[in-house]
């Protein structure tokens, strides 16, 4: 009793110093971007100080075109994330379940995993041109794999007592997938939910730079293209935003659905 | 040589205290091979991470050798509980005990025939070359005690060092403990919980108290230097003498 | 007769697939999408020593240099980050922030700050590989074993030896597990890059080839893109096989037991 209750002060206050700690550390690198450019570290034309980054996306926060070009970006990555998603989780439930049907396409697996999803940009550009449809492809092939891996992986890791169990009572093939299946590849599936959340949102970002499709990733291309330094600095800002609410909202759902489950998986991101 | 004076150990947490080891003091002669018994709790690790200069006294004096312990001592080696932990799994079983070796910048010829010997002794010497993970637990034991042999240890500290293997490994592995510290003449700390493996392996058994801990019994056992899975613990000596350990363990855990 | 089945399961599909894409493709009337024989010709005709001199090799020069900075960079900082508590509390919300930017977006900003030579790419490599390895190192040197620790004190382990055979390779899973993530960032950085800002390497090349509509060429292109996936993907494979091989022996031995 004595012992947890010095514990536990013992890590609030551990807590305190880490939380203090680590707002000055993110005040400290703010204070170094802002000092930086104006000693002449790097170009200040260039590389301008933080409070000039904040300035103008103050500016940008007024202009209807920078939401209608957040919400483009919003949309495409959900979209992508959905579609993978399904995809991923119907397909690795079909392999790992199926154990001839997982031998018979492991090598292509192992074989198209690895292509890079940018490989695909001149592609989809001659295909479908700069639209959202060429870079939904790209986010859907690379969050694709993110899921499918860990579904598969998954679905092999019931444990075949519970296996043989729900076969000895004679479950049917739809309760044996609802009772026994899902709940065990579940935390896997969110593992790859979070991993292809953010595989996602690079390839979003990364189709509307390099294809031109509409989005906060094709606004930073055009603000670069014009010179405007301060905008496309801002715009990244957004996009790094965009990433850590990503990350938060991702490790939400996690806590949420698996905060019955003991385990913690191991993180791997790979964007293909 | 080990000596142990009005030994102190509180763990500090904001505000609350926590007194782990009371007021502690025994000195173990050299080449005395000593057993630290107690019941579960009662601060025996912690008596022996003080002694390896791994933690440090709240208050009181460890000599190791007549020199006061601050850091761990030259010349002095640990065997630890968890021997899947203690040993480098990156490392294969020579170089595991070669490693420390390495560290006092020995020669290679020197390190390698130190290894050989100390391998030999432990009945390893065709495992040299494999990994510990690839050994059994009771081999994998085997090897953490080549590596303290192979130190060359004036002290040497065993903290429950077989607390996780089978009855018959430890057995086996009993008989090795008795066999190095009569070949190597070290002064053998030896923690355990086991009130037989205590009278059964040591010249004296010290019984600790419940915690805060002090020194409830400290008991010389008066067995043939020769002893024998067989007709020692059949003696009955022993009996009596691991009837005495177990009524005085019984007494110091009734207050708690 | 088991070999046979055993086979035929490993490159049935793959076979497959491509017959399916030969024949299927053969005679293709569609300009976009021409026939697998006349991708093949292409690539045989494309990719020649001298292009591969001219293009593949400077591309894949500075993925590598990008690439081996950006792991020295993340352990040797992680090391040092995840050694004392309080660099850590001190940096982790940083880090947290900087990794969340998708890494594409760096390369606006390293064009702005040093123009569009070979050091922009490497930067853009270096900067949007580092995270991942640098937050497993750091994961990697926390999660070290305490007996271990206790071991290399015991036995007087430090400096160096402790560093080598301690820090660096208790955490080595962690790392190579790190390095695997960055190796397909880096291969998206190092297309990107090139294909905003170059005048040669293998994305320009391929991006050039689809502004000229050189249709099969440019399907050669994206076939070679997807090679060089595999092949260093295999690579990195056999790397982490010979350095983590105790890890993985391990690993299955605990699930033996």
């Amino acid at each position: 009793m004595v012992a947890v209750a010095a514990r536990t002060s013992r890590v609030t206050g551990r807590r305190f110093r880490s939380v203090t700690l680590g707002a000055l550390g993110l005040f400290g690198f703010a204070l170094a971007l802002e000092i930086a450019p104006r000693v002449g570290v790097v170009p200040i034309d260039f590389a301008p100080p933080t409070s000039q980054i904040l300035v103008s996306l103050g500016e940008l926060v007024g202009e209807a075109s920078f939401w209608t070009a957040l919400v483009d970006t919003l949309r495409t990555w959900a979209l992508g994330l959905c579609i993978a998603l399904v995809a991923g989780v119907v397909i690795g439930v079909l392999l790992g379940s199926l154990p001839f049907v997982r031998a018979a396409t492991a090598t292509t697996i192992e074989f198209l995993r690895p292509i890079p999803s940018v490989a695909l940009i001149p592609l989809v550009i001659v295909l479908y041109g700069p639209t959202v449809k060429s870079t939904l492809v790209l986010v859907v092939y690379a969050a694709f794999w993110q899921v499918l891996i860990q579904v598969v992986h998954g679905v092999a890791d019931v444990d075949p007592v519970a296996r043989d169990t729900a076969l000895a009572f004679r479950l049917s093939p739809w309760a044996r997938v609802r009772y026994v299946v899902w709940p065990t590849s579940l935390p896997y599936v969110i593992t790859g939910f979070r991993l292809a959340a953010s595989v996602a949102l690079i390839l979003t970002i990364t189709g509307e730079l390099v294809i031109g499709s509409p989005g906060i990733g094709k606004e930073i291309d055009n603000a670069q293209q014009s010179n405007a330094v301060r905008t496309v600095y801002a715009l990244i800002v957004v996009t790094g935003i965009l990433g850590v609410l990503a990350n938060l909202l991702t490790r939400f759902v996690e806590r949420r659905v698996l905060s019955w489950h003991p385990s913690t998986r191991g993180e791997e991101v790979t964007p293909a | 040589m080990l000596e142990v004076k009005n030994l102190h150990k509180v763990y500090d947490g904001h505000g609350r205290r926590v007194t782990a080891v009371g007021d502690l003091t025994f000195s173990v002669p050299e080449g005395q091979f000593a057993c630290v018994v107690g019941p579960s709790g009662c601060g025996k690790t912690t008596l022996l991470r003080v002694l390896a200069g791994l933690l440090p006294a709240t208050s009181g004096e460890v000599l190791v050798q007549r020199t006061p312990v601050t850091a761990p001592p030259p010349g002095l080696a640990v065997v630890f509980q968890e021997y899947g932990r203690s040993l480098f799994p990156w490392l294969r079983v020579r170089e595991n005990v070669e490693l420390p070796l390495k560290a006092q910048g020995m020669a290679r010829s020197d390190r390698g025939a130190l290894a050989a010997e100390a391998l030999a002794a432990v009945g390893l010497s065709d495992a040299h070359g494999a990994y510990p993970w690839q050994l059994s637990g009771g081999m994998q034991q085997r090897v953490a005690i080549a590596r303290a042999i192979a130190y060359q240890p004036r002290v040497l500290l065993m903290d429950e060092p077989f607390a996780a293997v089978d009855a018959q490994t430890r057995a086996d592995l009993e008989d090795l403990v008795r066999s190095v510290w009569q070949r190597f003449g070290v002064t053998l700390l030896f923690v355990t919980h086991d009130i037989d493996e205590a009278v059964y392996l040591g010249q004296r058994v010290i019984v600790l108290s419940a915690s805060p801990t002090t020194v409830a019994q400290d008991l010389t056992i008066d067995l043939p230097a020769e002893r024998d899975q067989l007709t020692t613990r059949s003696d009955a000596r022993f009996t009596e003498l691991r009837g005495q350990v177990y009524a005085q363990i019984q007494k110091v855990k009734a207050p708690a | 007769m088991r070999l046979v089945s055993r086979v035929l399961l490993l490159i049935g599909l793959p076979v497959v697939l491509l017959a399916t894409w030969w024949f299927g493709s053969a005679g293709s009337e569609d300009f976009y999408r021409p026939s697998l024989s006349s991708i093949m010709d292409a690539f045989v005709r494309t990719w020649t020593w001298d292009m591969f001199v001219q293009q593949v090799f400077p591309s894949l020069w500075r993925l590598l240099v990008g690439y081996v900075i950006a792991v020295a960079l993340g352990v040797a900082l992680g090391g040092l980050i995840g050694t004392y508590r309080s660099v850590r509390s001190l940096l982790e919300p940083v880090l947290e922030f900087l990794r969340a930017f998708p890494p594409p977006v760096l390369v606006p900003a390293a064009i702005l700050l040093s123009g569009i030579g070979d050091r922009t790419k490497i930067l853009v490599i270096v900067f949007g590989c580092v995270w991942p390895v640098l937050l497993n190192t750091i994961e990697g040197v926390r999660g070290r074993d305490e007996v271990l620790s206790d071991t290399c004190r015991s036995y007087g382990i430090t400096g160096t030896l402790r560093l080598r055979h301690l820090v660096l390779r208790a955490a080595s899973p962690q790392i190579m597990t790190g390095a695997r993530q960055a190796l397909p960032l880096a291969i998206i950085l190092m297309v990107i890059s090139e294909m905003m800002a170059a005048n040669d390497g293998l994305g320009f090349t391929v991006l050039q080839f689809q502004r000229g509509f050189q249709i099969p060429e440019m399907w050669s292109g994206v076939l070679l893109l997807g090679v060089i996936g595999i092949v260093l993907s295999l690579l990195f494979r056999l790397a982490e096989r010979s350095l983590l091989g105790w890890y993985h022996g391990q690993r299955a031995g605990q699930r033996e037991w």
